[in-house]
Formats: C-alpha cells, sequence, structure tokens
C-alpha cells in the first residue's frame, strides 16, 4: 500500500529534475486534494478513531453520569473478570468455532466455482448463473433469516421433505447440533457467487495464450490449471486468506446473520463475542467497561490473527498485505 | 469476462456437461427459496392442509398484500428507507469519491499515513460500546441520520475507488491543467463524467446498502416512527410482534377459514421490500464484474 512519495512514471521523473520543491510548496500545490480528503478524514476521526479512544472504558467501571472520561479507572479489573466469566468463555470459544469453520466449509467454495465458471465455455448460460448465483448477496440477512426460518419451520419445506421420507418433523434453528451447520450452509448459499467474482477477475487476467500454448503442446484440462490457471490466483487467494483470518471474529461470527437466526435454545452454541456483548448491554444491562473489555480482547487476538497470516504468507514467498 | 478467451468451440465437451450440471443443481438449490417465498406469499389459509403447494402453487390469493398495504407502519417504514437510501447515497459517493480521488494522488504529501490510517480501522476498532458512547454523544440517537452518517462510509469501496482513480491516465488531467482547470473542476467535469459507469455501480451498491441497513437501527433508533424497512421486516418475519402479523394470526384463529394466513403475509412483506432491488440489480450484475476487477485488493 505504500507507495514511495518519488514516482516512477517518466513523466514525473523530469520533475525531480527540476530543483528541489519546498514542502510547504507541495501542500499548497495540492490544496484541494486536502479538501477533497478532509471529510473522509473527519469521518475516520470521529466513527472510528474516537472509539478506539473509548477503549479506555475497558480499565474503568462506566458511570453514566460521568461518560468516558470522568468513569473511575478499575485497573485490570475488568480482564480478570473476563477469565471466570463462564459466558464470555462460552461466547469466546463459540466465536472461534464457528469462525474457523465457516472459513473452511467455505473460503474454497467461491475458488472453485469460479475455475468451473472459467472453464464453462458457453458464455451466455455462464451469465445466467452466475447473474442467479450473486443475487442472495444483495439481500439482507434480515431477509433471508425470515426466509430461512420459513423454510426450516414446522410446516416449512425441509419438514415437508423429511416427512415425505417418513422422518420426523424437526427444526434446525432449535437445534443445538444443527444450529451451527444452519450457519455454515446459509452462509455459502449468500455468498458463493459474490465471493467468486474476484477469482473471475484473477482468471480473466492470466494471458489466454498461455492457455493456447498449453493446449498445443498437448496439456490436458487438469494439468492447465494446476500450471496455468492456479499460479494466477494464487496471490489473490493468498491476500484473500489473510484479509479474512484478519476479519476472522469480526466477520466470520456475522452478528447479522447469527442474531437473526438465533433464538435462546441455541445460545449455547451460537452466542458469540459480538452477540454476547449486544444482548448484555442492551437487553440485561451489562456494565459498560466490562463489555467493552469483551470487545478489546476480541479486536486484540483478531490483530494477533492477521499478525501471523501475514507473516505465514510471507514466508511462503507470497506477497502479504503489508 | 473470459468471453474472447480461445474457448470458443461450438460442441459440448464432456467437462461442460458436467459444469453445466452442477451449475444448475447449484443455480437450483440458491434460487429456489426465493420461488418459495413468491408461492407461499399468495397462498390461501386453506392451503396449509395441502402438503405439496410449497412446490406448486396451488391458490392464488391477493389477500396478504392487500392487509400489508393497508398498514401504515409499513409505509412509514418505506418512507423511511427511501430518505436514508436517497440522502444515503448522495452523502456516501460525495465523500467518498473526493476522498478516493484525492488519496489516488501518489505525490500528495502525507497521503500514505492517511492510507495506513484507514486501512487500520478495517482490522481494528474500538468495539460496540465505545461506539455507541460516541455516536451517542454526537446526537444520533432517535435521528434518521445515524443511518446516513456514521453508517455512510464503506472503507472496502474507498480502496476500490482509490485503485480505480490510479489508472486513470494522468495525461487527461495535466492537459486540462495546462487549459487553467483547477483540480476541483477536473473531478467533477472530466473525472467523473468518464467514469460515469464506475460511478454508478458503487452509487448502487450503497444503495443497496443502505436500503439493507438495520444494524444501525437496532441500536440508535427505538422510535417507532422513525424504524427503517428493515426493522418493520424484522420484526413482521423473525421476532413475529408486528401488529401485522398479529392481527392476521387473530383474524386467521377468528374465523376457521381465515382470510389471511401469516407466513403468506411474511413472505408478501419479503417480496415487496425486494422490489427495489430486483429492479437496479440488472445494473449491478452488468457493471460489478468490471467494478471489482479495476479495484482488486491492492494499492
Amino acid at each position: 500500500m505504500a507507495d514511495s512519495v518519488t514516482t516512477r512514471t517518466p513523466k514525473r521523473s523530469l520533475k525531480t529534475l527540476a530543483p528541489k520543491q519546498s514542502l510547504g510548496k507541495t501542500i499548497l500545490q495540492y490544496k484541494y486534494f486536502y479538501l477533497m480528503v478532509l471529510p473522509v478524514l473527519i469521518w475516520y476521526a470521529l466513527f472510528s478513531y474516537a472509539p478506539m479512544y473509548g477503549v479506555t472504558l475497558a480499565f474503568k467501571t462506566f458511570n453514566y453520569s460521568e461518560g468516558i472520561l470522568g468513569s473511575p479507572w478499575v485497573g485490570l479489573e475488568n480482564f480478570q473478570t473476563l477469565l471466570t466469566d463462564p459466558d464470555f468463555r462460552k461466547a469466546f470459544w463459540n466465536t472461534v468455532i464457528i469462525s474457523l469453520m465457516k472459513l473452511v466449509t467455505h473460503f474454497p467454495m467461491p475458488i472453485i466455482l469460479a475455475i468451473v465458471l472459467y472453464e464453462f465455455s458457453r458464455t451466455k448460460m455462464k451469465r445466467f448463473f452466475q447473474t442467479i448465483l450473486t443475487f442472495p448477496h444483495f439481500i439482507s440477512w434480515v431477509v433471508l433469516s425470515g426466509i430461512i426460518i420459513n423454510i426450516l419451520s414446522k410446516d416449512g419445506i425441509y419438514n415437508q421433505i423429511i416427512m415425505l421420507f417418513g422422518g420426523d418433523p424437526n427444526s434446525p434453528l432449535v437445534d443445538e447440533s444443527a444450529f451451527r451447520p444452519v450457519l455454515y450452509i446459509t452462509h455459502v448459499w449468500r455468498e458463493i457467487g459474490w465471493d467468486s467474482i474476484i477469482y473471475l477477475a484473477a482468471l480473466a487476467g492470466i494471458n489466454p495464450e498461455l492457455f493456447e500454448a498449453a493446449e498445443v503442446d498437448g496439456a490436458n484440462r487438469f494439468r492447465r490449471l494446476l500450471n496455468i490457471a492456479w499460479p494466477g490466483l494464487k496471490s489473490t487467494v493468498a491476500v484473500l486468506l489473510i484479509l479474512q483470518v484478519g476479519q476472522l471474529l469480526t466477520q466470520g461470527s456475522s452478528f447479522e446473520q447469527i442474531f437473526n437466526l438465533y433464538s435462546s435454545p441455541v445460545y449455547s452454541v451460537a452466542d458469540t463475542i459480538d452477540t454476547y456483548i449486544y444482548r448484555t448491554s442492551f437487553t440485561i444491562g451489562g456494565d459498560f467497561g466490562y463489555m467493552t473489555a469483551v470487545g478489546v480482547v476480541k479486536s486484540i487476538i483478531s490483530l494477533i490473527l492477521l499478525w501471523a497470516a501475514n507473516t505465514f504468507a510471507k514466508k511462503m514467498g507470497e506477497e502479504g498485505l503489508y | 469476462m473470459t468471453d474472447t478467451t480461445f474457448k470458443k468451440r461450438k460442441k459440448w465437451s464432456v467437462f461442460d456437461i458436467a459444469a453445466f450440471v452442477v451449475l444448475g443443481l447449484l443455480a437450483i438449490v440458491t434460487f429456489f427459496p426465493f420461488y418459495n417465498v413468491l408461492i407461499i406469499s399468495v397462498a390461501k389459509f386453506e392451503a396449509i392442509s395441502k402438503s405439496d403447494f410449497y412446490i406448486f402453487p396451488l391458490s392464488f390469493d391477493l389477500s396478504a398484500y392487500k392487509l400489508l398495504l393497508q398498514d401504515m407502519k409499513f409505509w412509514t417504514s418505506i418512507f423511511n428507507s427511501v430518505i436514508v437510501t436517497v440522502v444515503g447515497v448522495l452523502f456516501s459517493m460525495t465523500i467518498s469519491v473526493a476522498g478516493a480521488y484525492a488519496l489516488s494522488k501518489r505525490g500528495m504529501p502525507g497521503r500514505n499515513i492517511m492510507l495506513s490510517l484507514i486501512l487500520f480501522t478495517m482490522f481494528f476498532n474500538g468495539g460496540l460500546i465505545p461506539f455507541y458512547l460516541v455516536v451517542k454523544d454526537l446526537g444520533f440517537v432517535n435521528n434518521i441520520l445515524v443511518m446516513i452518517i456514521p453508517a455512510g462510509l464503506n472503507t472496502f469501496y474507498l480502496i476500490i475507488m482509490k485503485n480505480y482513480f490510479n489508472t486513470i491516465p494522468e495525461s487527461l488531467e495535466e492537459s486540462a491543467k495546462l487549459d487553467g482547470a483547477n483540480d476541483l473542476y477536473i473531478l467533477f467535469k472530466i473525472i467523473i463524467p468518464i467514469s460515469a459507469p464506475f460511478m454508478a455501480t458503487f452509487a448502487l451498491f450503497y444503495a443497496v446498502e443502505r436500503w439493507n441497513e438495520w444494524w444501525y437501527a437496532l441500536i440508535f433508533i427505538s422510535d417507532a416512527a422513525k424504524a427503517p424497512l428493515q426493522i418493520y421486516l424484522r420484526e413482521t418475519l423473525i421476532t413475529s410482534n408486528s401488529l401485522l402479523s398479529q392481527m392476521a394470526q387473530t383474524m386467521a384463529e377468528q374465523e376457521q377459514t381465515g382470510k389471511v394466513y401469516t407466513p403468506a403475509l411474511q413472505m408478501a412483506a419479503i417480496v415487496v421490500s425486494s422490489i427495489p432491488i430486483i429492479v437496479v440489480y440488472p445494473f449491478l450484475q452488468k457493471h460489478f464484474n468490471k467494478g471489482i476487477m479495476v479495484g482488486s485488493i491492492k494499492g
């Protein structure tokens, strides 16, 4: 992401031959650009960085009348409580398991789909399939959950099929052993088409002459995939994998999906850190200081994961994110 | 996008047939739930007894739609969502296009620091409680603007836009400069017009996001008169505590012949609320491949 300030385009290099401009002059030259970027910077300051300052709340007991600044410090007390809080522990492990399983069950799917679509030679039909498979991405989890709840309800299509084959009607949404698979399957359902687009873009960037040459040399489809398509895809796969691992705890256990699908019978397997924070803070009325500490633990683990994934990718000879 | 590759054969290969079967099954699985929604939305109450009506529509009855369209709360929520979508897209596009364009200028002093600060927010945040307190202090509680301003910037889109602007040849801007145009003029009169399809795609992305918005409303809006469509849907579909679903329930219980079947009402709400997305979807579909392609992840 960090381009050096001196650029490589020939046009600019002429400029560098000219006597060096003072920094003040350069800044003045870019005055309109600073004006343009200002709203964005203000937005991030208010909605990303100000809450980051609010993280100090994790070391305080929240006092409504005093606000973040005036609340009394309690040191590491909140973090000590965390270690012995069974609800936090459950939420933490649920988050880890659901996120990891989602990564394992979902991540390869869009790659496979992209390869199948790429190799599929009927152009019009390819478009048609893509159109259908991408559609659910644009529907909110609220609506999708409504549909899923209906399908899995007592007289929904799922139980009709079960009964057709002589099974007993059940509802996976209130079944502790079936709830998580519902999350994994519906996640693939919503995102497979959308996520495959970026891989299709990477595949489209490969020089077709490489494929032609390979075909002339007698390479079969599998060989071509292995030796041409895969090397072309690899760096995209690596970058996306790092991104996903970095956001594992945040996006992996999507609040939107779980919150709209779960109910008290499955809290024990589905209550994640995010839903736990929301439920406790806004419906039960937990201490904001303690709940901030819960959030901080999650963010720190995310950062460690990102760093680990990036380091690993670099070791494997990929570029990494930073 | 790969249309012009060498693989333009006329004959179906074995692979094509296999791929067709796999893709076809996948498409059916993806599409069927939506078809199901449509069928149930027009089902009569008596149709529940018929076990197979879920696959083929056996009854056609629009009373669920009638009841839905009579509900004032439904219209209020639609109205709120339309406002949030229209104003929200204007807000989001203005700040992200201007910001992304400025950030695409490699020579701007401080650019790398700004970019790093922005990217960092993708991986670390203060968490829900500090965010809630900050946004509350800024006066966004029970304020429809919460779905427009705090919700209004998508870091991922910003980065893609920035990468896109980097692909526009600099000579274009330089020749405009020679003619005496300033940077703001260049952005609005040259850059935006030539990238209209790209801009349209992202405007539609933001529009879909705003139309689907419910999280900010869940947390910051308790006043029912300010609730957006998705909150209305949540009440109707998931928590089933909307007045409307209770009405349908009692109607069905009172007269066994029943006028409205509750799931029909719920599915009708889904259909009506999805119309805008179905309308813009072809436009989205047409452009997003290209949009994502120029963007990629890195910059």
